[in-house]
């Protein structure tokens, strides 16, 4: 069946409606208006599509907040011999939307990035994107390591594996993130099956389901 | 004069079919193919794979990459639904904790399904261990209705004469990925069969079938397919029925109940419009419920009357009775030695490659039937959550130069071990028999209606014993195939202060049972054919019916079942039974 027959089938469906509908007097709004609003984006509720219109028209962090975002970001995923940093692929503004998109996230996310600045402030007198990389470098260090970080260091680190968490999230799903990690899917194929030098590389030519 | 009005139309129809999932969509197609005038009422939406799915697309094309903020299983499922609707709640008393998945779709929720297709056996329609019920048919009864099924919808996997796992009509299945092999040889250590999986999807053409192609191996049923390569209720038996010319369907229709008549039988339903909230009636000689297991029960308790004043079909009071989903539990980890792994596509098929069908003798253990075991893990496409774990796991192994490293970190080092342990990952669940039991039930909550007026359902759900030791085993046996192929388990090891991992009930979505069948109709609401005792001119053809579910995924169930109570309303119609 082409896409026109499928079309059909839902004007089918629509018509039939109406018909059923003749013997009442008012208008079958319902049906007419359901017809001509296909313009809806085509998979979606028309919920999901105006929930995301407004997180998309609001703001969260302030330019201070998405700066820091943005420094912390990169420290997590620089540029490399293979790829872009993290705010080479908008992790900071994928990160603007998501807590948006999950409140849950947005008191520690707020939270947090005000104890970094503090802690910066009490150590070096400026916050977190005034320092220098070397003094940024020597406050992640303390809270990028869970098992090894100080007791009174905690929030920071929870704050870190948020952070850390939610940039690999934003930057694996870009095109430039789904390049470096080598998922070569999402293409019509065949499945032949693991290949042959693979399956010798680990002694699983004989292994049969 | 108020503006509060029913239309009620002159139409009558054939039958009245309500909800168009696995089984109101199989019994609109036998239907409508043979000339009967159908009418299909679904509360849900229109949805047409072919249009509506988000098969293709990249993470980055969802703001939330994926997440499932919106729908529980990621932006791009094809699921209009979840645990929660909106303004249709449902209570829970007693301290259950049961979930209820819904989808209020065309097609429901064969839109996004698993698409593991198992037949239930011999021992699961007559089970010998004295706890678990028998059905009144056997599984010669349902068979010749499962080879159908399986011809016209299409099915992959092996035969391999196992007595409880019966063998369908299979196409050539998916061969196994790389974590899959490392699996079969860990789980044959540990003593666990290990057999190519069961799925809906068309590996090969069906002969004649202009309307669907086969399988592309994108990997994501779950998001419905475009060329209808999977099984979908909306793509492979509503829209077909549709355009025999026989099927009409009336979306956003949300049914509030079965209208009878003074003799008691079935003559309509009454139903809402869920975008306008205008009332209908509509009339047919015969009404089919397939809203879903519970969904029916609460239309039937919400259906009363002077000749049914416990509800329709519930002159037993079994109606919500008896429910029960399948047990789960898991366990997941990753493998060591798929560190630094060679790239390439194996995307595959978007349902099961392989599985475990249970393999052990009962009279051994602490609990009744079993369990069966799906498998996952590989080189998938990266979504929302990526990469999550690798600040724990690159502690807990060696890095490349095979010194021990303190986990977590950032910058290049990092980001060289999300590279390195990418694909590592794998995972089991189990999915066994829950007893099905008078005390586990459905009904209607007197207090609480929906933003229709309806009246909702209240669970009442605890784990007996039995299902407990059985999550245990699960454990026990899933840590073993761990260890048997070298992997490290990093989820949460649970013990008896979480019953062992077990899943609240509802969790599996499986939930079946509510509207069993029988021969008793002092002890069952619907005869074998599915046919209400109370009310002859009434069926229902979801997981309702089910005695009791065996460890296999109900929906290759519901197919049959809801093909054989439609071939059986055609002939009753024949012999002017009804
Ligand atoms: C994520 C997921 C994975 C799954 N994987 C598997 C699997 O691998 N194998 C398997 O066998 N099963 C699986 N299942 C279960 C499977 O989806 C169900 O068994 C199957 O869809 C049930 O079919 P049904 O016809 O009973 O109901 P549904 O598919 O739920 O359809 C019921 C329809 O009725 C409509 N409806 C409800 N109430 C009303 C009303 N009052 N009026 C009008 N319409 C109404 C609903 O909107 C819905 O469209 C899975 C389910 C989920 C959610
Ligand atoms: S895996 Fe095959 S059947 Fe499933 S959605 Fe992709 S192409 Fe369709």
């Amino acid at each position: 069946m082409n896409r026109r027959d499928s079309l059909k089938a839902i004007g089918l469906t629509a018509l039939t409606t109406t018909v059923l509908l003749e013997a009442c007097k008012q208008p079958a709004t319902d049906t007419a208006a359901a017809t001509t609003k296909t313009e809806k984006e085509a998979g979606r509720e028309q919920w999901e599509t105006e929930r995301d219109e407004k997180l998309k028209s609001e703001t969260f962090f302030t330019k201070h907040e998405m700066a820091t975002i943005t420094v912390l970001a990169n420290i997590i995923i620089p540029k490399d011999g293979v790829s872009g940093s993290a705010s080479d692929a908008k992790v900071p503004e994928f990160i603007e939307f998501i807590v948006k998109d999950m409140p849950e996230h947005q008191i520690p996310m707020r939270g947090g990035l005000k104890w970094l600045d503090i802690q910066c402030f009490n150590r070096y007198e400026k916050p977190f994107v005034e320092a220098s990389t070397k003094e940024q470098i020597s406050i992640v260090d303390e809270i990028a390591y869970p098992k090894k970080a100080k007791p009174e260091m905690q929030a920071g680190v929870s704050f870190f594996n948020r952070m850390r968490s939610l940039t690999a999230s934003g930057f694996y799903t870009t095109e430039m993130g789904v390049k470096d990690i080598g998922y070569v899917g999402n293409v019509p194929n065949q499945w032949p099956g693991v290949p042959d030098d693979v399956l010798k590389q680990y002694g699983m030519e004989n292994v049969k389901v | 004069m108020s503006d509060f009005q029913i239309k009620k139309s002159s139409t009558v129809y054939d039958a009245i079919i309500v909800g168009s999932g696995a089984g109101g969509g199989m019994a609109a197609y036998v239907l409508a193919n043979a000339g009967q005038k159908v009418l299909m009422l679904e509360a849900g939406q229109y949805f047409d794979p072919r249009i509506d799915a988000q098969q293709m697309k990249w993470p980055w094309e969802s703001p939330r990459r994926g997440a499932g903020t919106t729908r529980p299983f990621g932006d791009f499922d094809a699921s209009y639904g979840g645990w929660q609707l909106d303004g249709e709640p449902y209570t829970t008393k007693d301290k259950t904790e049961f979930e209820w998945f819904r989808s209020r779709m065309l097609g429901g929720r064969t839109n996004h399904w698993g698409r593991i297709s198992l037949r239930m056996g011999p021992i699961d329609f007559k089970p010998t261990d004295g706890l678990t019920d028998p059905w009144p048919i056997t599984y010669a009864d349902v068979k010749p209705f499962y080879d159908k099924v399986d011809r016209m919808i299409g099915i992959y996997g092996t035969a391999e004469g196992i007595e409880n796992e019966p063998d369908g009509i299979f196409m050539k299945p998916p061969k196994p990925r790389l974590n899959e092999l490392f699996i079969k040889k860990g789980a044959e250590k540990a003593g666990v069969r290990v057999i190519t999986g069961r799925g809906a999807v068309m590996t090969e053409e069906i002969k004649g079938n202009k309307d669907r192609a086969p399988c592309f191996y994108c990997g994501q049923c779950g998001r419905s397919c475009k060329v209808y390569g999977d099984f979908s209720s909306s793509s492979c038996l509503v829209i077909p029925a549709v355009n025999t010319g026989n099927l009409t369907v009336i979306t956003d229709a949300m049914v509030r109940e079965v209208i009878t008549d003074k003799d008691g039988t079935a003559k309509g339903v009454s139903y809402v419009n869920r975008k306008d909230l205008q009332e209908y009636q509509v009339n047919a000689k015969l009404v089919i419920l397939g809203a879903s297991a519970c969904e029916s029960a609460r239309i039937l308790l919400n259906s009363k009357s002077s000749q049914h004043p416990n509800g329709l079909a519930n002159n037993s009071g079994v109606v919500g009775k008896y429910l029960h989903d399948s047990t789960g539990a898991s366990v997941s980890g990753f493998l060591p030695q798929l560190l630094d792994r060679k790239r390439y596509n194996e995307d595959g098929v978007g349902s099961v490659h392989i599985y475990s069908p249970w393999w052990l003798d009962n009279k051994k253990l602490d609990f009744p039937r079993g369990y069966h075991i799906e498998y996952g893990g590989g080189m998938r496409m990266p979504s929302y959550g990526f990469g999550g774990g690798v600040s724990t796991m690159n502690g807990m192994v060696p890095d490349r130069n095979g010194k021990m490293k303190e986990a977590g970190g950032y910058g290049a080092s990092l980001k060289d071990d999300y590279r390195r342990f990418y694909g590592t990952g794998v995972g089991m669940a189990g999915r066994g028999t829950a007893i099905a039991r008078e005390d586990n039930y459905c009904e209607i909550d007197p207090n609480v209606v929906d933003r229709f007026g309806i009246p909702v359902l209240r669970f009442h759900y605890k784990w007996a014993k039995e299902e407990i030791l059985q999550a245990k085993h699960m454990q026990e046996t899933f840590l073993s195939i761990m260890k048997e192929m070298d992997a490290v388990v990093t989820s949460k090891i649970e013990g008896p202060e979480t019953n062992y991992g077990l899943e609240a009930p509802g969790k599996i979505i499986h939930e079946v049972g509510t509207i069993r069948m029988g021969d008793d109709p002092k002890k069952s609401a619907l005869n074998k054919y599915c046919q209400a005792h109370d009310c002859k001119n009434l069926f229902v053809v979801d997981a309702g019916p089910f005695v009791q579910q065996g460890d296999k995924n109900a929906t290759w169930t519901i197919l049959a079942l809801a093909m054989r109570t439609a071939e059986y309303i055609l002939a009753e119609k024949k012999k002017q039974n009804i």
